[in-house]
């Protein structure tokens, strides 16, 4: 009997032990969040690397405002839930100046109470659905008005007239076809279908059957993962490859296209903010050193840069505030130039990311070509003029 | 707005998902009259045969590589399963819900086996040229309609299975032997047969018939490590409609939930569809909770 | 049979140590522990009506969800300035709110719901399957349909649900601030009350003859109704309360959580519910509660160290378990404390069926 209360008091006790203290003189802890396990982890891992390589990269150069970083890796496990806990961990017991990570919408929404509570402060590197506006949150990632926007008045120009939209059953697809669907119709042109499948799903019969109905001119597809081999085999199967029905993607990226085997997607297009065939010195470096460290036919996609990049831009925004104080370090941000592998970037200040949008057209080898750049940076609004007027956000 | 050409390919979809769903339905339909087990790793099953027409693809190069995967898988997967067999189901196969506690277990060490072995992400099996093409109809009240090689091929592939397990059940001496234990179990035993041997026979042919459903799943998409998850709630579904153990019970009951899947899609997104399938399956219990095709009572079985 | 007399007897110290706990142990740890302690009042439901009436359910993520989402829309609405709706609503293109969601503005209404949506739907699904002498590896294969159907559905229907992302940031309940720095602890002592009080009700309920009937039921469900009782209706009042103490379970995980989403209550969650009670043992209430706090510090502790392998440790745990061990930690721990105290006896395997 005694032995059970022991082993039960001993058992607190041991977890008790077990929380770290403060930092130590001369170093500083921050957060590195992704999930390392879980179906979302193939894409992760990578942005954990590249939040890792800045990190060692800033280091050997001497850390920030003298004092060396200490990453604090937790896995978000794909899982939202965990992500809240593991934030709560990283914020309350390993007392992080700031939190780098977070991929889903999902897992953001459930770590943004933890950040506002605590006062900290995350950098989100995944383009995603905007409607969101918190002071605690960086948002390097494209707003919709910097992705899939741009990416459809360049398919306007091109002359397409007929809009097929296919989604995984998830929020940014969703939201994306309502904003894609409120600016096709104000330009004159018209959606003739909208399709979500489960995530995860690979079972496009029917979806395949009512595009052939539909007989649209292009598909906009925001498929997630997996779930794109299926479409686009189906999809070849039935006589529709993309050189034949163009399609244009939002979820795929280097490394999905690759993995996927290139003949499957290719001649399709991609709209993102980045791509591995950029030009530019910066972002030869910055391929050359990543390959350099995680083999050299590692595949360099969107988040993977912007995770990269809000390592450096926390480290100007500390050096610019002398503060680790995250109110003072994200006031510090807004308008700070910071030099990445996309070019010279700054946050505006809705604490989004000022970048360019690219239409890229997949090639045999795996890389995309440019077909198309916005003209000039784009400004990033997290509520679409179009789709939800009368909202704005303002941080600053 | 309902269009012929819609309508018409819906039905082939169904049979086409059905056709599907029944390969991967079958062995646990076979085991569970058996046994009166599930195995909540046969998913795996499909998952392994998907695996191993991958890497036959890899090593055979050409447009046989389809055909000698198809035995490769069935050898492979029925192998896995005669392990699993005799590991986790054989020591617990008098309690069948621990049973499917213990494989659903060891479906999770199979996935992340799979995930360390292959990766997360799905691997791709190039379809061979001769079933990359479709039958368009141009003109004619069903323009538009077309049906793709790969489904054809599914649909052929099942017909065959199918055909070739009645006949080996009906004629062969160990399908008699599973008859003889389907129906009475101790009077078989009694008899001199050696039930335990039927037992695994049984286990590893529905195993080797996933692993056939494994090969034509990768013709459709990318072989993943939770790929058997995304079939085996379906097949379940098909299992519990079917009656007990009984072939006939399971193909109708697989025809029956693709069509209702199918047809509702015209309709419905495929989200909705799923739980209206589920809704299906509980509505029908109520007028027929034996099954489709009943054997016995299922209420006195415990 | 169902209790372990050695830590009944010990329930003192132990509640008194947890009532310690915030002064013990740091604040995240207490979130866990919390948290947890959230699970195990649905675990102990899932040990009525697995361990004692035999039915093995995989689909508690169900009403798991719906106690949590019961109270989420409450606070959802609750921290709404007048006129407006809830944000995900707004880029979901919905321009009114939802009429079912309408209840839910009253707090004591909501906090009802949290139990009784739970307990309508289970009782009316149940009934169906039950009456119908749908039983057994059946019933466990219908409710795991139920659970991916469910999931789906939150997600299909974003505009009134959130969809993938579930429902999140929460501020006020009852008029309490949630982020308050007192929140936590209160929140801690709150859900350790609620433990305390759906135990001891179940530990009653289990002793009585209703208990005895489901035990009966389980070891021989056709002698029983061969003696003249029709056990449809034990079985369903037994699935219903399992039900509601699962709503009551998932609306303080979403409290501690911050979050509840369709992750958190399909089939893989569903079943891993099934492991925290194999693990403790199910033929124990201790061992519910037990097997809940052990499962979820240890994926805590490995996940951080090792992220690939929880599934390998959860996968073994549970054919281990089940294999050799289906009495779980606490069968385990009675047969220790019993071969100290006297001579080894045979212990008869329970195994529902």
């Amino acid at each position: 009997m005694k032995q059970a209360t022991g082993l039960l008091t001993g058992a607190l006790l041991a977890t008790a032990a077990f929380s770290v203290g403060a930092h130590a003189e001369g170093t500083v802890k921050v957060g590195v969040l992704q999930s390392l396990s879980g179906t979302m982890a193939i894409s992760e891992v990578t942005v954990k690397n590249a939040e890792m390589m800045a990190i060692d990269e800033i280091n050997a150069a001497g850390g920030v405002m003298g004092k060396k970083i200490v990453p604090v890796v937790e896995d978000g496990a794909s899982d939202p839930a965990i992500f809240a806990q593991k934030a709560t961990k990283l914020i309350q017991d390993d007392k992080v100046a700031t939190v780098f990570g977070g991929w889903t919408s999902a897992s953001r929404k459930a770590m943004l109470p933890v950040f506002q509570r605590t006062k900290n402060l995350l950098w989100y590197p995944v383009q995603f659905e905007g409607n969101e506006c918190s002071p605690n949150i960086m948002y390097s990632g494209a707003q919709p008005n910097q992705q899939i926007v741009p990416s459809l008045k360049w398919a306007e120009k091109a002359g397409y007239k007929k809009y097929f939209l296919i989604g995984s059953d998830y929020v940014f697809p969703r939201t994306a076809n309502l904003i894609l669907k409120k600016h096709i119709a104000k330009d004159g042109l018209k959606t003739v279908g909208e399709q979500y499948v489960p995530l995860g799903g690979t079972d496009f019969s029917a979806v395949i059957a009512k595009i052939q109905a539909a007989k649209p001119d292009i598909i906009f597809n925001t498929l997630n993962g997996d779930s794109n081999v299926s479409f686009f085999k189906q999809m070849a199967a039935a006589g529709m490859s993309p050189e034949k029905l163009p399609v244009m993607s939002f979820s795929i990226g280097e490394q999905e296209a690759q993995a996927m085997g290139t003949k499957l997607v290719q001649d399709s297009f991609a709209g993102w903010n980045y791509f591995e065939s950029l030009p530019g010195a910066a972002n030869k470096k910055f391929v050359a050193d990543y390959q350099a460290k995680f083999g050299k036919n590692a595949a360099i996609t969107d988040p993977m840069v912007h995770g990269y990049l809000d390592v450096y831009a926390w480290k100007a925004a500390v050096e610019k505030a002398k503060s680790f104080n995250p109110d003072k370090v994200r006031a510090a941000a807004v308008g700070l130039k910071i030099a990445s592998p996309m070019g010279d970037v700054h946050f505006a200040q809705n604490q989004s990311l000022v970048q360019t949008a690219y239409v890229g057209k997949l090639q045999p080898d795996g890389q995309f070509k440019i077909e198309w750049k916005s003209d000039g940076a784009i400004q990033p609004d997290p509520y679409d003029p179009v789709a939800f007027p009368n909202k704005s956000c303002k941080l600053h | 707005m309902l269009d012929l050409p819609l309508l018409i390919g819906q039905v082939f979809n169904g049979f086409s998902v059905a056709s599907l769903v029944v390969l991967a339905a079958l062995g646990l339909a076979l085991s569970f009259g058996l046994m009166r087990v599930i195995n909540m790793a046969h998913g795996e099953m499909l998952m392994l045969g998907g695996y191993l027409a991958y890497l036959t693809f890899l090593v055979v190069p050409g447009p046989l590589a389809l055909l000698v995967a198809m035995p490769v898988a069935f050898v492979g997967a029925a192998a896995v399963g005669a392990v699993i067999e005799v590991s986790v189901i054989h020591r617990l196969s008098s309690r069948p819900l621990d049973t499917l506690l213990a494989t659903w277990g060891t479906s999770l060490i199979l996935q992340q086996g799979a995930r360390d072995v292959f990766g997360p992400i799905g691997v791709s099996v190039t379809a061979p040229d001769w079933l990359n093409h479709s039958f368009a109809i141009a003109s004619g009240p069903l323009a538009g309609l077309s049906l793709p090689a790969t489904r054809l091929f599914i649909l052929l592939v099942a017909v065959v299975v199918l055909a070739a397990l009645g006949l080996f059940i009906a004629k062969s001496r160990i399908g008699l032997l599973v008859r003889a234990v389907n129906q009475d179990r101790m009077m078989a035993a009694a008899s001199g047969i050696n039930v335990r041997q039927v037992d695994l026979a049984v286990f590893c042919l529905g195993s080797g018939i996933a692993g056939l459903a494994g090969v034509v799943l990768a013709l459709l998409g990318p072989v993943t490590p939770s790929v058997g998850q995304s079939y085996i709630v379906p097949a379940f579904l098909v299992v519990i409609l079917g009656g007990l153990g009984s072939m006939v019970g399971t193909t109708i009951a697989a025809l029956i939930l693709g069509l209702v899947s199918a047809l509702s899609q015209i309709f419905l997104d495929v989200s909705m569809s799923q739980v209206l399938v589920l809704v299906f399956v509980i509505v029908f219990l109520q007028f027929r909770p034996q099954g489709v095709i009943a054997v016995r009572s299922r209420a006195l079985e415990e | 049979m169902t209790q372990t007399p050695f830590l009944s007897r010990l329930w003192i110290p132990v509640v008194l140590l947890a009532i310690a706990a915030p002064w013990l142990i740091s604040g995240y740890e207490l979130s866990l522990l919390g948290r947890f302690l959230a699970m195990s009042i649905l675990a102990i439901g899932l040990m009525l009506v697995w361990g004692e009436a035999g039915i093995l359910t995989l689909g508690q993520g169900v009403f798991f969800g719906l106690g949590g989402y019961a109270l989420a829309i409450h606070m959802k609405l609750a921290g709404l300035e007048p006129g407006s709706l809830p944000d995900f609503m707004e880029w979901s293109g919905i321009t009114a709110l939802p009429w079912w969601w309408v209840p839910f503005k009253s707090p004591v209404l909501a906090t009802l719901m949290v139990v009784v949506v739970p307990g309508v739907f289970a009782g009316f699904f149940s009934w169906l399957v039950f009456r119908r002498r749908v039983v057994g590896v059946y019933f466990a294969l219908i409710t795991q349909a139920l659970a991916l159907s469910f999931a789906t559905l939150l997600v299909s229907q974003q505009g009134a649900t959130g969809g993938f992302n579930g429902l999140t940031n929460f501020q006020t309940l009852y008029g309490f601030d949630l982020n308050a720095a007192r929140a936590p602890v209160v929140l801690y002592w709150v859900t350790l009350a609620l433990v305390v009080v759906c135990f001891a009700g179940v530990r009653w309920l289990i002793r009585s003859r209703f208990g005895m009937l489901l035990r009966a039921t389980r070891d021989g469900e056709n002698r029983v109704r061969f003696l003249g009782y029709d056990t449809t209706p034990y079985k369903v009042v037994a699935f219903t309360l399992a039900a509601m103490l699962a709503g009551i379970g998932g609306a303080l995980f979403t409290l501690h959580a911050g979050v509840i989403s369709p992750a958190l209550v399909g089939v893989v969650p569903s079943i891993e519910m099934v492991v925290w009670v194999a693990v403790g043992g199910r033929g124990s209430l201790w061992g519910a509660v037990i097997g809940t706090l052990a499962v979820n510090f240890a994926k805590d502790e490995i996940s951080s160290y090792l992220p690939g392998a929880w599934l390998y440790v959860l996968g073994l745990v549970f054919i281990l378990v089940v294999g050799f061990l289906p009495r779980g930690i606490m069968g385990l721990a009675e047969d220790l404390t019993r071969r100290s105290a006297r001579k080894p006896q045979p212990q008869p395997v329970e195994a529902p069926q």
